[in-house]
């Protein structure tokens, strides 16, 4: 690609100009502001030094932090295999043809994603409730034992539960594009050849659908790594089961918020992008590695 | 900043609590460098009239964040009296979210507004970063009479500072549930002994009936109820000193007594101020609620189901023959110290709270419990008599309970990290029914690990 961009002519950089400010401006300013804080300490007593690495060290040694991000680690590998295990399930539904109403179950499934995330875990939290929550209603109509969404076996289940929810919809609708634009041809050809509609699922739309498959679980990696919305809100009501430093990005948001710790909160976000960038990026070099050349 | 803040010495400090008398706590426990020379950056002479009255008739824009619903409504009494000012009024948020704005604000160096609504617990951590301006040059001082004198020693910084003007309080009384009380035979609890009675009894009568909630994550009630047991927590002295002691004596008998009316299950100890919470409310569940004195006007919009079946009693007591009180609350307007114009910043912060008319307003419309001695005795006042409490003189009762607020109690200059420790130390022990004593260790030592990371100079408790 870029060999064929690669002959610049007078007229190129005045169309690149307003991204590239905007990138400066945007992007790089506050990522590079945000690397100068991270190498100081500032304290409310003293003001503020230079101390290099040292945050990155105390980040690097921190238990907290690395409950945090084993914590999401977790549940990255419970959640994300589900929710797009179902999206794909969806759309391969979708694209058969099979289904009747297709166009309102599509935007059925699609709709949660329409609503913010703060709603939607304030609705779950509602939902969860174990006093006046409608399925400890129910339970208790049926004189069963309440369930216990909001305990800690329960917690991280509840959650993924929640973000599952949210995001299933958004998935398949990346899923289902991809599976529109694979040409018709294909399946008439695997028709021809006594192809079922297993068959062609199988060899046909799942081989067709993997660079989609990577982009999504692309943005699931990114999004499971920051986590921080739904666990900040269920906090508010289980406070004992969810602390501040739950998730390795609520811990950023307390150590700069709350702490007023500006400085090492720079530091522990920035471990975090690079521990994104890693997984993100040995996650697009196995699906590379795996595709034919 | 001052980078070395000259050591206390016993001798000025001693000196010190004889001029300062009671009048103010933080005057006692002064003896930092600060006084002249930190505080009184800008200037510590006082303004005069002749400035005062020519700031007041040049025009100027104002801007003020306050999360008081209609507020406009007393901007408007300003702004009669001063028409060349103009002010705006933002919505930043309640408390913890407003103060994050104004936090990132302040240290971007543009963006803070001229005044701010603060709540007295919310003052030191914002006077470390010495981010409010002191309001004496401005006349401010000559308004001390007028407020409750608890509310004054609030505002009051360690070198005699005025940092705020008291706007409402939140004096802590029980409300309770005459019904479910006469229901099962219980009397109105004087002290925290019959109070535990009481809670075994009720509970043990009616299984889905708790006498109270103490919410695990409810810091603020929490540091009322210490304030009414006489407690210390936080004694800070010039910029650097703090003392912390949230496990001593008191807070451990405080800490037995809650700890173990939950390990007994006699009480709730679900989160506050959620949907689950009201829900409870509503239905019953619980036959009191502990709260500051904006808690009536507050439950009667909340609570609505149980119109006429609430009443107002003081706090039950440690020591009956010696009643005191604690508070849980209420707010203040400061002016911070990047405005452009102070005196016109500054006399809004008075004139808002201290003028008999917006007072009056900030009470029977805002139903903002006072800081003014006069409401307080003012008999249209404390005369009402709401018919959700069964047409009881709830005013009068917080009024009364308003002059038994200890003036000594200070807050630490880190309260958002403590109310932090605290859910994740004592809170979390009260929900899951552990050692509430065993855990006051927990958030002394995170506390005073964290005071010592941000340059503290910690001291051990007397």
């Amino acid at each position: 690609m870029a060999k064929h961009l690669a002959r610049p002519r007078s007229a190129g950089p005045l169309f690149i100009a307003p991204f590239m400010v905007l990138f400066l401006l945007l992007f790089l300013a506050p990522l590079g502001y945000a690397a100068y804080l991270s190498l100081f300490q500032e304290k409310l007593v003293g003001g503020t030094s230079f101390v290099g690495l040292e945050n990155y060290l105390t980040a690097v040694k921190d238990p907290q932090l690395r409950e945090g991000v084993i914590r999401v680690a977790t549940f990255f590998v419970i959640q994300v295999p589900v929710m797009l295990l179902l999206a794909l399930l969806f759309a391969l539904a979708l694209d058969s043809g099979l289904l009747r109403l297709s166009r309102v179950i599509r935007l059925g499934i699609f709709v949660p994603y329409a609503v913010p995330s703060v709603v939607a875990t304030l609705m779950w939290g509602y939902l969860y409730g174990p006093d006046f929550g409608p399925f400890a209603q129910l339970s208790d109509k049926l004189s069963l034992p309440a369930p216990h969404f909001l305990t800690d076996s329960w917690m991280l289940g509840s959650l993924a539960n929640i973000v599952t929810w949210e995001f299933v919809g958004y998935n398949m609708i990346i899923l289902y594009a991809a599976l529109r634009t694979i040409p018709h041809d294909l399946y008439e050809a695997a028709a021809l050849d006594g192809a079922g509609a297993w068959r062609v699922a199988w060899s046909i739309k799942l081989p067709a659908l993997r660079p989609a498959l990577t982009l999504t679980l692309l943005f699931s990696v990114i999004g499971s790594f920051q986590l921080f919305n739904e666990p900040n809100l269920l906090m508010k009501i289980v406070p004992d089961v969810i602390d501040s430093s739950y998730t390795a990005n609520l811990y950023a948001y307390t150590l700069a918020f709350t702490s007023q710790q500006i400085n090492y909160a720079a530091a522990v976000s920035f471990l975090l992008g690079l521990l994104i960038v890693i997984i993100s990026y040995a996650f697009l070099l196995t699906a590379n590695r795996r595709r034919p050349a | 900043m001052p980078r070395n803040i000259v050591s206390s010495s016993a001798i000025s400090r001693r000196l010190l609590l004889t001029a300062a008398g009671a009048a103010s706590l933080g005057a006692a426990l002064t003896a930092c460098g600060g006084g002249g020379s930190d505080s009184g950056s800008s200037s510590s002479k006082p303004v005069s009239q002749a400035d005062i009255d020519k700031a007041m008739k040049t025009p100027t824009e104002l801007t003020f964040w306050t999360w008081v619903p209609e507020i406009a409504q007393e901007i408007a009494l300003f702004e009669k009296k001063y028409p060349a000012i103009k002010v705006k009024a933002v919505n930043a948020g309640q408390g913890t979210p407003e103060y994050t704005k104004l936090r990132t604000a302040l240290k971007a160096g543009s963006g803070a507004p001229d005044m701010v609504q603060i709540e007295y617990q919310a003052i030191p951590t914002f006077t470390i970063t010495d981010s409010l301006l002191d309001l004496r040059p401005y006349g401010v001082s000559a308004l001390k009479s007028q407020f409750v004198d608890w509310t004054w020693s609030q505002v009051s910084g360690s070198g005699g500072e005025v940092w705020a003007v008291p706007q409402d309080t939140g004096p802590m009384g029980m409300l309770y549930r005459q019904d479910i009380f006469d229901k099962h035979g219980i009397e109105v609890p004087k002290t925290w002994d019959e109070f535990a009675e009481a809670a075994r009894k009720l509970h043990k009568a009616d299984p889905n009936v708790y006498l109270t909630n103490l919410a695990a994550n409810q810091v603020a009630a929490w540091h009322g109820l210490l304030w009414q047991a006489g407690a210390k927590p936080y004694i800070t002295s010039g910029k650097s000193d703090i003392t912390i002691s949230v496990d001593d004596a008191v807070s451990k008998k405080l800490g037995a007594f809650w700890g173990g009316l939950a390990q007994e299950g006699v009480i709730g100890v679900e989160p506050d101020f959620t949907d689950s919470w009201y829900a409870a409310l509503n239905k019953g569940k619980y036959a009191t609620w502990l709260t500051g004195a904006w808690g009536p006007a507050f439950l009667s919009g909340s609570a609505k189901d149980t119109s006429g079946k609430w009443r107002a009693a003081p706090m039950p007591q440690w020591d009956a023959s010696a009643p005191s009180a604690g508070n849980w609350g209420g707010s203040t307007t400061a002016v911070i110290r990047s405005t452009k114009n102070p005196i016109a910043a500054a006399q809004f912060a008075q004139f808002i709270n201290s003028d008999p008319e917006t007072a009056k307003m900030f009470a029977t419309k805002q139903f903002f419990f006072p800081a003014t001695k006069a409401l307080l005795a003012d008999a249209s006042y404390i005369g009402d008599t709401p018919a959700f409490y069964g047409g009881q003189k709830v005013n009068e009762v917080f009024a009364g309970i308003s002059a038994q607020v200890d003036p000594a109690f200070q807050w630490p200059p880190f309260l958002d990290q403590v109310a932090t420790d605290w859910t994740e130390t004592v809170g979390r022990s009260l929900a899951r029914k552990t050692d509430t004593v065993a855990a006051l260790g927990g958030w002394q030592t995170r506390i005073t690990t964290f005071a010592k990371s941000q340059g503290f100079t910690v001291k051990a408790a007397p």
